[in-house]
């Protein structure tokens, strides 16, 4: 608006990117169209009718037998434990490994400015440690959790145990990023004074950085548990334990019933969980 | 510095926020409990065999894992097959993510409870409680197909989807869309439901009617929200679809899967290679977006 002879004048220098915008995304949009093979009328075809008849009319009613509820009891509570499980490896890995990867924890900041000034070697030490776990967090974490679970069953063997091993691997990258950002957000004042009555690093750690961070730390982590739950119910479709399993025998044996019922449990177990962290968060 | 959170929490600080926290209550004692008892219920139930993870056997079978990984297979039929893979993934989430907002976008109108039969637009109305049980109707059944939709995971949409129209990308992208369109119903109904009144009620106080308001007052508040909340799903979705191909819905991760179950360990790393590229590519594009958006 500094030209007032021409008040849209800045608009129309900008004016290339909704053109170039809108044919990159026709072009993305008819590729992909043409890659998918969208048929939007197979729905509608002979094959895709029957088929969807099929599998509506099969979830009805839901399976209910007492035989297969009871059935079902295990994998449900199997499913939760590897949720938790999962999520306790996934601190273990994220909280040591996101406080390495702190800037102002690891390299630079109060704790270290006596340490590193005048000591190079040292320093770059501390900044290769830095960028290693910045990576090992980064790698953990860029791999799908599915594919984790894949190559763990390939290590460890069918059952609950891969499933945790994933979830662990794949949710510990992501916490220890969440971790190390809350960490670089600390306030350094109260850190400063507890340095200047003469604190050591361990009680500069747990007197001046935990209280500051430790909120926002759990309400977090109960966060991803949330989500480790969702995860680890379908991680058994390869073969990684829980209700996934039992979707994928359902699914095989084409017994819909069986596959209306483990997603009602589903919902309301996920509903459980959700109910629960939320309480727990109030009180905390 | 004993290990119960319950210390943590509540160090004996001297500062003025941390006196009214005071000690440690039962209710703390009794989550931690709680929080103990949960470990080792979930310990036992899931068959952790830490132990041999770290023996010498269970060990030395991971890093033989991990060296046969290396190298990565960079011959030129798997690096076409990487690509046409990366390509095919990007395809199924951009196609995912646009039927997705689209489902989304045409459901929250009725999902919303401000535009459907309370607040503002309707306070003037005469109460006939059937209009208004008219009107609760299609908010009920929006909000609650949003929530079925949701509910079920992309992956057992996916097989759902497989075994519907077969195999293939498209399954994919229904799966997708289907269960996205479900989420971003609800953040659109949630960005709709705390929209500025002020806009709304001048708009209302000129004469303008309903859809005069919602085109000229509420869409033009809510619909960056809207697109911001469309590309931040496409991030999700660009991880989920490379990991669909696992239950046989096409794109990377059914080559990972076929590499896997013929222990192809180099043509894996190679796919890996791909899908952080990938990933990595359309974060940069979704912020990139983004910034241009809003």
């Amino acid at each position: 608006m500094k030209n007032p002879a021409h008040p849209y004048s800045s608009n129309a220098q900008k004016s290339a990117f909704p053109y170039l915008f809108g044919l990159f995304f026709l072009l993305a949009l008819v590729d992909s169209w043409r890659r998918v093979g969208v048929d939007l009328f197979i729905l509608f075809e002979r094959q895709g009718r029957d088929n969807l008849t099929k599998f509506v009319t099969g979830m009805f009613p839901p399976e209910h037998s007492a035989q297969f509820l009871s059935l079902m009891i295990r994998p449900t509570l199997e499913t939760i434990q590897i949720s938790v499980m999962g999520t306790l490896i996934a601190i273990a890995i994220g909280f040591p490994i996101g406080i390495l990867a702190t800037r102002n924890f690891s390299v630079g900041g109060i704790l270290n400015e006596a340490d590193t000034t005048g000591a190079p070697t040292r320093f770059a030490l501390r900044l290769a440690i830095y960028y290693c776990a910045r990576g090992a967090l980064s790698l953990f974490r860029s791999i799908p959790e599915f594919v984790w679970a894949f190559m763990f069953v390939r290590a460890v063997g069918l059952g609950p145990f891969p499933g945790v091993l994933a979830i662990g691997v794949a949710y510990g990258g992501m916490l220890g990023k969440v971790y190390s950002e809350i960490f670089e957000a600390v306030n350094p004042r109260p850190l400063e004074a507890i340095q200047s009555t003469g604190a050591n690093k361990l009680q500069i750690f747990f007197y001046g950085w935990l209280p500051q961070v430790l909120p926002n730390f759990v309400s977090y982590t109960l966060y991803r548990w949330e989500c480790a739950v969702r995860t680890s119910a379908i991680l058994g479709l390869v073969g990684a334990g829980g209700l996934g399993q039992q979707i994928e025998i359902s699914m095989r044996m084409f017994n819909f019933n069986e596959i209306l019922t483990i997603l009602i449990i589903l919902f309301l177990m996920v509903a459980a969980v959700d109910y629960l962290s939320a309480r727990v968060r109030e009180i905390l | 510095m004993t290990g119960s959170p319950a210390d943590k929490k509540n160090p004996p600080m001297p500062w003025p926020g941390h006196e009214k926290a005071g000690g440690s209550s039962v209710g703390n004692y009794l989550i931690a409990a709680g929080l103990v008892v949960l470990f080792i219920w979930s310990y036992h139930g899931s068959d952790i065999r830490l132990g041999e993870l770290f023996s010498r056997e269970g060990g030395g079978q991971i890093l033989a894992y991990i060296k046969k990984l290396f190298p990565p297979d960079l011959s030129a039929a798997t690096l076409q097959q990487a690509l046409r893979g990366a390509i095919e993934t990007f395809a199924i989430s951009f196609l995912g993510t646009l039927m997705a907002a689209a489902i989304g976008f045409s459901l929250v109108f009725f999902a919303s409870r401000n535009l459907m039969y309370s607040g503002l637009l309707y306070e003037m109305e005469p109460g006939r409680w059937w209009k208004r049980a008219l009107r609760f109707l299609p908010y009920v059944s929006a909000k609650s197909l949003l929530n079925v939709l949701r509910t079920i995971p992309e992956m057992v949409w996916a097989l759902i989807f497989v075994f519907v129209v077969g195999l293939g990308p498209f399954p994919g992208m229904l799966a997708l869309g289907v269960h996205t369109g479900g989420v971003l119903g609800k953040l659109f109904a949630e960005v709709l439901e705390d929209v500025d009144y002020q806009p709304i009620e001048s708009l209302q106080s000129t004469g303008a009617n309903r859809m005069q308001i919602l085109f000229y007052g509420i869409m033009p508040q809510v619909l960056p929200q809207f697109i911001s909340y469309t590309l931040y799903r496409w991030e999700v979705n660009i991880r989920v679809a490379a990991v669909l191909g696992l239950v046989g819905a096409g794109g990377l991760g059914q080559r990972i899967h076929i590499a896997i179950s013929l222990f192809l360990e180099n043509q894996l790393l190679t796919y890996l290679i791909f899908i952080y590229v990938l990933v990595t590519i359309v974060d940069y594009l979704s912020a990139y977006l983004r910034r241009k958006a809003i």
